[in-house]
C-alpha cells in the first residue's frame, strides 16, 4: 500500500514544482478565489519586510497572519515552496492514516455487529466489504493531493496550506487516540484561524469514546475528562499567544488577527459570502449582521453533536465543510480539506454537485474578467456564481448528511422497511 | 430537497428526463433557433433610451461653422501626404501646434509574424501624432478623445481635416471639464494599438514604441472618425471591438439622438432604420441586421480604431461616412455639428459611462435586445447538453447485467481512466500543433513548396487540422485493449461535460461566438455514437466542424451583406479570413484563435474519437 501512496506523492510534487516554475503561478495568486486577504502570500512578503526593518508587521494593515507564521518564514521564507509542498504531502499522509485508522474501526464494529447479529437480515448488501475499503484511504489522499482547489492553493503559497496541514495532524492525533497532541493541535488550529474550535466537540467525542467514557453531563468521569482537554487545550492556546507577545512585544496581532477575522473589514471578492452583503449594508445594520453571520459557524456544533454522538469523525468532516463555507474569508484551500473525505462516505446526488461545482469553478475567472478587466459586467455577476457555488456545497454537505443517516437508519430498520400497514415505506428529507 | 431525497419522485423525474432525452433535446434546439430568431421581432426588443443622466436632460446648441475650412485643410492634408508619400508628420505637428494644441510624436515598429496580404504589409514603422487639449475649467483628471486614422492613398483625408478644424474650434470654446486628446495614427489598428500601450504603460503585444511625452488625464470616451468624401449621405456607426467587446450603449444612444437631431440619415451594418417592423420584409431587415452584428461580433476582429480601446475600459465607437448614390447629401458642417454635440454631451459626464447596457445586440438602431432575453436562446442549446450528459449519467449507473461483476468493474474503472484520459491528452496535443506549427514552420515551408509565407501559414493550417482528423482514432486501444460500451460513454461524458463549460465560458465573454459554436458543435455532441453508419456521420460532423463552421460564416455574412460571392471567392476569402485571426491573435491579442485552436478543436476531436470507437 506504501507503493501507490509514494507514487501519489511523486506526482503531485511533480505538478506542484512544475506549475510554481510555470508562469501560471504568478497569476494564480493573484486570484481571488484561491488567496484571502488572511492567507496571501504577498502579505506575508510584506509582513516580513517590515518585520526586517523593525516596524511592527501589522502596521500599516496590510498583513493579517498570525506572529508564529511569519516567525516560521523569518527563517524559512527562501525555501517556501518546499514548505507549502510539504504542508500538502502532511495533509495528504495524514489523511491517508485518519481514513485507513477510522475504516478499521468501522469494521471492527461492523465485525461485531454481524457476530451478534445485530443488523436486519435484508440489509447485508450494506455491509461493507474489506475489497472496497481497501482503496479508500488512498483515495482520501488522492482527492486530497490531485484536487485543483488544493493544488492551485499550493501554487498561489496561500498560508491556507498551513492551516489545512495543523487541521490534518490534528484529526490524525485525535484518532489516534493521542489526547496531548490532539489538544496541542487544535490550539495550534485555533490560533491560526479561530473558527476550528468548533472542532474540539468531535475530537472529544471520539476520544471519550475510545475511551469508554459515557457520554453524560451527570457523571464525574465526563466532566473530568472534558477538564482535563480543555486544560491541555487552553494551556497550550496560553502558550502559544504568549509566545507571540514575547516575540513581537506588543498585542497588535490580537486586533489585526482575530478583530480582522470576525469583524470582516476587508470585503474583497472571494467565494465567501461576506463580502457582498456587507458592502451592500447599511453602516448601522453591520454589527447585528455580523453576529448572525459569525454565529453561522458556530451554531451547528449542537444539534450535529447530539446527532452524530456516534460518529465523531464524520461529525468532524461535517464541521469542516461549515467551517469552509460559513466562514469569513473562505478560499478553495478549505474546500479542498474536506473534500478528501468525500471518499470516506457514500453521496447520491454526485452528478449535480459535481457539475455544479464544475461550471462554478469555471466561472469565476469568466465573471471576475468581466468585471474588474473588461469593465462591462458588475459585482452582482461575480456574486451571483459564488452563491450557487456556495448552495451547491451547501447541496453537497446537506445530501452527504441525509446518505449517512439513511445508511445508518437502514442499519436498524433494514433496507426495505415496512409501514405500518404492511406496503413499502420510503425515507424523505423534509 | 424533498425533489432531491424523494426517491419515488425522483425516479419518476429520471425516468421521465430519460426516456423522452431526445425529444426534448430536439424541442430544445428548435426552441433556441427560434427563440433567437424571434429576437429580432420588435415585441421582445426594447426601444432606446438614454440612461446617463449627465447626458440626456441638458441642451446643447452647437455653432461649429467651419465645414468648408474642413475640406480645404483636407486637400492641404492630402498634398502634404502625397509629398511625404506616407504621413506628413511635420506639417501634422506644426498644423496641431498652430492650432493650439500640446502637440507630441510617438513612433513605433512592429514586425509581423508573416506578411499581412490584404494590407501589404510586413515591417511597420510609423509616427503617431497627436494634440491636447487643456481642459482651462478642470483639473486635467479626465479626457476625451477623437482619432483619425492615416490610411494610405486619399482615404480619411476628409477625417483628418476635420479632426484639425475641430480642433482649432474646440480651442476657442470656454466650456471643457476634460481635456480633449487629437490622435492621427498611422497604419491604423497597428499605430491604435501602440499609442494606447504607450499612454496606459501596458506592453501586452511585445511591439516596440517610443514612450510618450505628453499625457491627459483617464480616457472617459473616444471617437474613431473615418470620412473620405466631401459629402456624405448617411453616417455608418460600427461598434464590434477586439473579442467581441462592446461600447457602453449610452455611447450608441448618443450617436442616434444626435442623428435624429440634425436629421442626418444614419446607418447600422451599413443599414437604414425601417419603422414598419411588423411586416414581413421589414422583420427579415431586422434579422439581417442582427445577424451581420453577431458574425461580425463572432469574429473577434476589431472592425475599426475604437475596437482596441475597450480594452482599457474606455468607450469607444467608429464613425463612417458612407457616400452612396442618395439623393439626400450632409455636409461636413453637419457632421462637425454634429461631432461637437457630443463632446459636448460626454464633457457633462460625471462618472464613466456605466448606467446602460454592455452586453447587447441590434436589430436597428433604435431598438436593441439585452442579456436577459437573448442568454436563453443559448441557455436552450445549453441546456441539450446538460441533458445528454445527465442521460449518459444514469446509463452509465445502471447495474451491470453479469453476475460477476466485481471484478470487471475493478479492470473498467481502471481502463476506463485510460481510455479517457489518453485521447484527451492527445487531441490537447494535436490543437497545441495547430496553435504553434502554422507560424514557426512557415520558413520551412516556403522553401520546400511553392507558395508565399502567408499562404504557407494558413496551407500548415490546414494541414494541421486535416491531419488532426486521422490522428485520435482509437488511440485508446493502444493503452487498454478493446474499447468497451462503458469506455465510450465515459469519455462521452467527459466530453459533453467539457463542451459545455466551454461553450458556457465563451458565451459569457462573447455571446455570438459562443451561439454559432453551439449552433453547430451541439448537435455533434448530442447525437454521436459509435453505432451510427460510419460514412454518412463522418461527412456531417466534418460539415459541422469549427473549421466549416467558419467557411459558413464567411459565406453568410457576404450573403447578408449583399455581396455574394461565388464559391472560388468565399474559399479565397476563407483563407485569408484565418490569416486575419492569426495575425490578429499576434498584434493585438485577440482570442478566437487560440480559443478555437486549443480549445474548441480538441473537444470537437473528443467526438470524431467516439465516432470511431472500436
Amino acid at each position: 500500500m506504501a507503493a501507490p501512496l509514494t507514487l501519489l506523492l511523486i506526482v503531485a510534487v511533480t505538478i506542484r514544482a512544475a506549475l510554481f516554475r510555470s508562469t501560471f503561478a504568478y497569476w494564480i495568486a493573484e486570484r481571488v478565489e484561491v488567496v484571502s486577504p488572511l492567507t496571501a502570500w504577498k502579505r506575508v512578503v510584506e509582513g516580513l519586510a517590515l518585520l526586517d526593518l523593525g516596524v511592527s508587521p501589522y502596521a500599516g494593515d496590510v498583513f493579517h497572519e498570525t506572529p508564529l507564521i511569519i516567525y516560521l518564514f523569518h527563517f524559512l521564507v527562501d525555501y517556501a515552496e518546499i514548505t507549502f509542498i510539504l504542508a500538502d504531502i502532511i495533509v495528504a499522509v495524514a489523511f491517508y492514516y485518519v481514513v485507513k485508522d477510522y475504516n478499521k474501526q468501522v469494521f471492527r464494529k461492523q465485525k461485531f455487529a454481524l457476530e451478534a447479529d445485530r443488523y436486519p437480515a435484508d440489509c447485508h448488501e450494506l455491509v461493507r466489504t474489506p475489497k472496497e475499503m481497501y482503496y479508500i484511504p488512498l483515495k482520501a489522499a488522492l482527492f486530497y493531493l490531485l484536487n485543483p482547489f488544493s493544488v492551485l492553493s499550493c501554487v498561489a503559497k496561500s498560508t491556507c496550506c498551513l492551516n489545512n496541514a495543523v487541521v490534518s495532524l490534528f484529526i490524525l492525533a485525535t484518532v489516534k487516540g493521542n489526547m496531548l497532541l490532539s489538544a496541542i493541535f487544535l490550539a495550534l488550529a485555533t490560533y491560526q484561524s479561530l473558527y476550528p474550535l468548533t472542532l474540539c466537540v468531535g475530537a472529544l467525542l471520539y476520544l471519550m469514546q475510545r475511551q469508554f467514557i459515557p457520554v453524560n453531563a451527570y457523571r464525574l468521569s465526563f466532566w473530568w475528562f472534558v477538564a482535563q482537554y480543555a486544560f491541555m487545550y487552553l494551556g497550550s492556546l496560553l502558550v502559544m499567544v504568549a509566545l507571540s507577545f514575547f516575540l513581537l512585544g506588543s498585542w497588535d496581532f490580537l486586533p489585526s488577527v482575530y478583530g480582522f477575522i470576525l469583524s470582516v473589514p476587508d470585503l474583497t471578492p472571494n467565494v465567501g459570502l461576506f463580502w457582498y452583503f456587507f458592502a451592500e449594508m447599511f453602516e448601522h445594520f453591520r454589527l447585528f449582521f455580523l453576529c448572525v453571520f459569525q454565529i453561522n459557524v458556530f451554531v451547528y456544533t449542537v444539534p450535529l453533536a447530539i446527532k452524530l454522538k456516534e460518529h465523531p469523525v464524520f461529525l468532524i468532516f461535517m464541521q469542516l465543510a461549515i467551517i469552509s463555507i460559513f466562514k469569513s474569508y473562505p478560499t478553495v484551500g478549505d474546500i479542498a480539506l474536506y473534500m478528501a473525505f468525500l471518499p470516506v462516505w457514500i453521496l447520491r446526488n454526485v452528478f449535480l454537485v459535481s457539475c455544479v461545482l464544475l461550471m462554478c469553478s469555471a466561472l469565476f475567472p469568466v465573471l471576475w474578467h468581466l468585471w474588474i478587466n473588461a469593465g462591462s459586467a458588475n459585482a452582482n455577476f461575480y456574486f451571483a456564481i459564488t452563491l450557487v457555488f456556495n448552495i451547491a456545497q451547501m447541496l453537497l454537505v446537506s445530501d452527504y448528511f441525509y446518505a449517512f443517516l439513511r445508511r445508518e437508519h437502514h442499519l436498524v430498520h433494514g433496507l426495505y422497511p415496512k409501514k405500518k400497514d404492511g406496503s413499502e415505506a420510503t425515507l424523505v428529507l423534509k | 430537497m424533498g425533489l432531491l431525497s424523494d426517491p419515488t419522485r425522483r425516479r419518476a423525474l429520471i425516468s421521465l428526463l430519460t426516456r423522452l432525452n431526445t425529444p426534448i433535446c430536439a424541442v430544445c434546439y428548435m426552441a433556441g433557433v427560434a427563440w433567437f430568431m424571434g429576437l429580432a421581432f420588435e415585441p421582445f426588443t426594447l426601444r432606446m433610451h438614454m440612461s446617463e443622466n449627465a447626458m440626456g436632460s441638458t441642451m446643447v446648441e452647437e455653432r461649429f461653422q467651419a465645414g468648408e475650412r474642413a475640406l480645404v485643410t483636407a486637400k492641404e492634408f492630402g498634398v502634404q501626404k502625397n509629398k511625404a508619400g506616407g504621413m506628413p508628420v511635420d506639417w501634422l505637428v506644426k498644423a496641431m501646434q498652430d492650432r493650439g494644441l500640446e502637440v507630441f510624436t510617438q513612433s513605433f515598429s512592429r514586425t509581423l509574424p508573416f506578411p499581412d496580404e490584404n494590407k501589404e504589409r510586413f515591417m511597420v514603422k510609423g509616427t503617431n501624432v497627436y494634440g491636447i487639449l487643456r481642459a482651462p475649467r478642470a483639473p486635467r483628471t479626465e479626457a476625451l478623445m477623437l482619432t483619425a486614422p492615416c490610411s494610405q492613398g486619399n482615404d480619411n483625408n476628409q477625417a483628418v481635416g476635420m479632426l484639425l478644424v475641430l480642433a482649432q474650434y474646440f480651442r476657442s470654446q470656454v466650456y471643457w471639464a476634460k481635456d480633449i486628446i487629437f490622435l492621427v495614427n498611422e497604419h491604423d489598428l497597428i499605430g491604435m494599438q501602440a499609442w494606447l500601450e504607450g499612454y496606459h504603460h501596458t506592453n501586452i503585444t511585445g511591439m516596440e514604441w517610443s514612450p510618450l511625452q505628453g499625457r491627459a488625464g483617464a480616457i472617459q470616451a473616444a471617437l474613431s472618425l473615418e470620412l473620405s468624401s466631401d459629402v456624405v449621405t448617411s453616417l455608418d456607426i460600427v461598434l464590434e471591438g477586439l473579442n467581441g467587446q462592446l461600447p457602453n450603449l449610452d455611447l450608441v444612444n448618443l450617436f442616434y439622438a444626435f442623428c435624429q437631431k440634425f436629421d442626418v440619415l444614419c446607418t447600422f451594418q451599413g443599414k437604414l432604420q425601417r419603422n414598419d417592423w411588423d411586416s414581413p420584409s421589414g422583420y427579415s431587415h431586422a434579422v439581417q441586421t442582427m445577424m451581420l452584428m453577431v458574425l461580425k461580433q463572432a469574429s473577434g476582429h476589431s472592425w475599426g480604431d475604437h475596437g482596441l480601446f475597450l480594452r482599457y475600459q474606455v468607450e469607444a465607437v467608429t464613425i463612417k461616412g458612407i457616400n452612396s448614390y442618395r439623393q439626400y447629401k450632409t455636409t461636413t458642417t453637419t457632421v462637425g455639428r454634429l461631432l461637437e454635440g457630443m463632446y459636448r454631451k460626454l464633457n457633462n459626464l460625471l462618472e464613466r459611462l456605466h448606467q446602460s447596457f454592455f452586453f447587447y445586440l441590434l436589430p436597428s438602431l433604435s431598438h436593441f435586445v439585452s442579456i436577459s432575453y437573448y442568454m436563453p436562446a443559448f441557455g436552450l442549446l445549453a441546456a441539450i447538453l446538460l441533458l445528454r450528459a445527465l442521460n449518459l449519467w444514469v446509463e452509465l449507473s445502471a447495474p451491470p447485467a453479469t453476475e460477476d461483476g466485481v471484478a470487471n468493474v475493478e479492470q473498467q474503472s481502471s481502463s476506463g481512466v485510460l481510455s479517457v484520459v489518453t485521447p484527451l491528452v492527445i487531441s490537447h496535443l494535436t490543437g497545441v500543433a495547430l496553435y504553434t506549427l502554422p507560424v514557426h514552420f512557415q520558413e520551412m515551408a516556403v522553401e520546400h513548396f511553392p507558395v508565399s509565407e502567408t499562404e504557407a501559414v494558413v496551407l500548415t493550417a490546414i494541414a494541421v487540422y486535416t491531419a488532426g482528423l486521422a490522428l485520435p482514432h482509437n488511440t485508446h486501444r493502444f493503452v487498454s485493449g478493446e474499447g468497451t460500451e462503458q469506455g465510450w460513454r465515459v469519455l462521452k461524458l467527459v466530453a459533453v461535460l467539457y463542451l459545455a463549460v466551454l461553450l458556457g465560458c465563451t458565451a459569457l465573454l462573447n455571446f455570438s461566438l459562443g451561439f454559432i459554436l453551439a449552433l453547430t458543435l451541439v448537435p455533434v455532441a448530442a447525437g454521436v455514437t459509435p453505432h451510427m453508419p460510419k460514412f454518412p456521420t463522418a461527412c456531417v460532423m466534418v460539415v459541422l466542424s469549427p473549421a466549416c463552421t467558419l467557411l459558413f460564416s464567411v459565406f453568410a455574412f457576404h450573403e447578408l451583406q449583399e455581396t455574394p460571392l461565388s464559391f472560388q471567392d468565399t474559399w479565397l476569402l476563407f483563407l485569408s479570413v484565418i490569416s486575419q485571426g492569426i495575425l490578429d491573435h499576434a498584434l493585438y491579442g485577440a482570442l478566437v484563435f487560440p480559443l478555437l485552436a486549443m480549445l474548441v478543436y480538441p473537444c470537437w476531436l473528443l467526438f470524431w474519437n467516439i465516432l470511431f470507437w472500436k
